[in-house]
């Protein structure tokens, strides 16, 4: 036993130097050079200031944006540091509402949503990921559905024409990889940027 | 559930199946001290870190000798990682400016890491630096992963052994396992996971000014390189919070796909080890046949049940049925980009493995899809399991099952040749036993003390599902969680702690035990009476002993928790 000890501290310090250090330390000088966008989170900029993330959604809530699902991220209440606030989509501290299916607050707030949704567009019925909250409550994507569902307001609040609108969200729609893997998404960030490009009439 | 949900469900299973062999020749020599094509640049190292170790490659171990060796490193592992949260904020690495890891959750990620359970009481982009992370963190990714491997190896030298009273040197294993198997292969992924988006730096959190004028800051970090080695040693802790669902730790359908198969390919590719080392490869392929039957109805009735989705959501005219706009289903707590199937799937292969991570919320899963997790890891995590950890806990459960068909028979038990006595069916009873002891004790306290009733997040039956998946995954060492529970509290953070070195240790103990005992036995040749393992029949046998044992042991649990919500969830009642 007494015979171990050395290898037992000697072992664990050489590991860390190799896996702990060498190893990550190694890998980020390698990815900095060989991507460098994805590597520092896929940002976008505009001139100049990074207005965000490729990967991670935003709060929306201007009529005139597509709009993402909803996010049960927390963050410090401000007032009392033992208790936390609503915050949707905050990057610094990601995590879903963890409710089960029985759970009453669950459904009083799915209940909610779906009141809000009905008045803006009553002929359809409101797709299952515009009410309840993603895993990782930065969800960057809507389902092609929750799109379509959208897009009668949009429409009206920048005074476009439907048509525009739904091509728009067509040509941002990514289908699935090798179309087999994953699901067909709709990036929000990217179709309200490429929103924000139409020419104003 | 849709035919696209299953071609990539069987996609993951025809990849998988075709890197048993590959890899299983690999590793077979690798544990056999033969030269492997990464010699020449990695032999060199190797030799330098047993000089520096002072430890003899030739010499090997007694079984008391390597679990004495195993003991103490992980002691030494503890320690360090518990030192290192306790000064993080005196250290580098900590651009966010981080405080010093309060004593009792420091206490509990350091035994959790070396543990190779992963359990995360906290939230890692608001409490470790990134000198945590990768010193602290990756580092016990690797070795435990090492660790666990190891066993698995000392197990099967028992096996296949004769008369002699070694297993193997504990330093050499662990050495050879880290620089030759998890390493390399590690690199590689982590470079792919960074092409497909995945951050690697050691920036600053950024402010990024939204279009709607807000500000979000968006953390950032050396997620890639702990990502892969988190999947390929089944360790399972995330580097953010949400883990394998946060966007920036598994971007895209492709890189969802390689985690799943990096979780599945060393556990699925040891089965050859063992039959590659016991002369005749269908031995092994029996035990993987073994695991795909319990898999495959994990994934269907998992599937199944997050397709049917929440029938209150139905009643307030929400749309959940899948087509070609949306994937439908109970998306609460699911990403877009992944759906139902790939929810389900990765949920399935993350509880089977001792792995952890999660690419949709278990909490927030349908009472049966949330009951096939938890039973999954219940069943003692067989089903292809943690890296080692699966194999030697399904060897355990083999012997038991020869042991069971001898009595059938009246004859004495044989496996592989070796004779089954009463020292190791004990042995196995043993490791078999304490993990009900630990899992159902401890959720027994918690459910009646009053500190650990404020811990569920949820009320009536899902709650108690909470606690009971919290003591189930932290014995098994898996790390998942039903994550509503608040579990970093002076009542939580000791007891998950206590459990998890019970789950390990406690059953690694016995199991070298019988590594030792079987290879200082003779082999019998096989005779006419010899019952044969690698057919169907022992397959059978195999998988009802795990379901038996796992379903009496655990079924009256099982019907407090997900069994009466599924009754209640159909019936309407909410709490």
């Amino acid at each position: 036993m007494v015979s171990q000890i050395r290898p037992a501290i000697v072992m664990l310090l050489v590991m860390t130097a190799i896996t702990g250090f060498a190893y990550p330390l190694g890998m980020t000088g390698i990815v900095q050079l060989v991507f460098p966008d994805q590597a520092n989170g896929s940002l976008i900029e505009k001139d100049g200031k990074v207005i965000g993330s490729r990967l991670i959604g935003q709060a929306f809530t201007d009529p005139k944006y597509f709009h993402g699902r909803p996010s049960a991220t927390l963050a410090p209440d401000p007032r009392d540091a033992n208790k936390t606030v609503e915050a949707p989509y905050n990057a610094a501290n990601s995590g879903g509402s963890n409710l089960g299916p029985t759970s009453k607050v669950l459904i009083e707030r799915v209940t909610a949503e779906v009141g809000k949704l009905k008045a803006e567009n009553p002929a359809t019925p409101v797709p299952v990921d515009l009410v309840t909250t993603s895993a990782s409550g930065l969800d960057p994507d809507i389902t092609p559905a929750s799109a379509a569902f959208q897009v009668p307001r949009v429409a009206k609040a920048r005074g476009l024409p439907e048509d525009r609108v739904r091509q728009l969200v067509e040509s941002n729609t990514e289908g699935r990889t090798f179309a087999l893997l994953g699901e067909p998404r709709v990036n929000v960030l990217q179709l309200n940027l490429a929103l924000d490009g139409l020419p104003v009439r | 559930m849709t035919i696209n949900g299953w071609l990539q469900i069987a996609l993951f299973c025809a990849i998988v199946t075709a890197l048993v062999r590959p890899l299983g020749g690999y590793m077979t020599c690798l544990f056999a001290g033969e030269r492997t094509f990464l010699a020449p640049v990695l032999e060199p190292v190797e030799r330098g870190i047993y000089a520096l170790c002072g430890v003899d490659a030739r010499q090997e171990q007694h079984w008391t000798g390597y679990a004495a060796g195993m003991l103490l490193f992980s002691l030494a592992s503890v320690m360090l990682l518990y030192a290192l949260q306790r000064l993080q904020a005196d250290l580098p690495f900590n651009p966010q400016g981080f405080d010093p890891v309060s004593p009792d959750l420091a206490f509990n990620t350091a035994i959790s890491f070396a543990t190779n359970t992963n359990w995360q009481s906290y939230v890692p982009e608001s409490t470790m630096s990134y000198l945590v992370q990768m010193a602290g963190l990756t580092v016990q990714n690797f070795v435990s992963a090492a660790v666990g491997i190891a066993l698995a190896i000392v197990l099967v030298r028992g096996f296949v052994r004769r008369s002699v009273s070694t297993i193997g040197n504990f330093w050499v294993d662990l050495t050879r396992c880290t620089l030759y198997l998890l390493l390399p292969i590690c690199a590689v992924a982590t470079l792919f996971m960074v092409w497909q988006g995945m951050p690697q730096n050691l920036n600053a959190y950024v402010d990024a000014a939204t279009l709607e004028g807000a500000k979000q800051t968006i953390a950032q970090g050396p997620v890639a390189s702990q990502l892969a080695i988190k999947m390929l040693g089944t360790n399972g802790g995330g580097f953010f919070n949400a883990n394998s669902a946060h966007p920036y730790e598994n971007p895209t359908a492709l890189t969802n796909l390689v985690q799943i198969v990096l979780i599945f390919m060393i556990g699925a590719g040891l089965t050859n080890v063992f039959g590659r080392m016991a002369g005749d490869e269908r031995q092994g392929w029996a035990i993987l046949a073994a695991m795909a039957v319990l898999f495959l109805a994990g994934v269907v009735i998992a599937y199944w049940a997050e397709s049917a989705g929440n029938p209150a959501f139905a009643a307030l005219g929400v749309d959940g049925g899948s087509g070609a706009l949306q994937a439908g289903g109970n998306m609460e707590g699911k990403e877009v980009r992944f759906g139902i199937a790939n929810s389900a799937l990765f949920a399935v292969i993350t509880t089977d493995a001792s792995c952890g991570p999660v690419n949709a919320m278990h909490d927030s899963f349908t009472p049966l899809g949330g009951a096939v997790p938890l039973t999954n890891i219940l069943l003692g995590e067989v089903i292809v399991g943690g890296v080692g950890a699966g194999l030697y806990g399904m060897l355990l459960f083999a012997i038991l099952a020869v042991f069971i068909a001898g009595l059938m028979v009246g004859r004495t038990p044989e496996y592989l040749g070796k004779k089954i006595e009463a020292k190791e069916v004990k042995m196995a009873m043993l490791a078999v036993l304490i993990l009900p002891l630990s899992i159902l004790g401890f959720t027994a306290i918690a459910t009646v003390v009053p500190a650990g009733l404020a811990g569920p997040a949820n009320a009536g039956p899902h709650g108690f599902s909470e606690i009971f998946y919290a003591y189930t995954s932290a014995t098994g060492n898996n790390g998942s969680a039903f994550a509503g529970l608040t579990a970093n509290t002076m009542f939580y953070n000791p007891t998950l702690g206590l459990a998890m070195l019970i789950g390990r240790f406690l059953m690694i103990v016995p199991m070298l035990a019988i590594a030792g005992a079987l290879a200082a036995k003779k082999a019998a040749p096989a005779a006419a009476g010899t019952f044969p393992t690698h057919g169907g029949l022992f397959i059978g046998l195999l998988v009802g002993v795990v379901l038996i044992v796992g379903g009496l042991t655990y079924f009256p649990a099982l019907a407090l928790g997900p069994l009466v919500e599924h009754f209640a969830m159909n019936a309407g009642t909410l709490y």
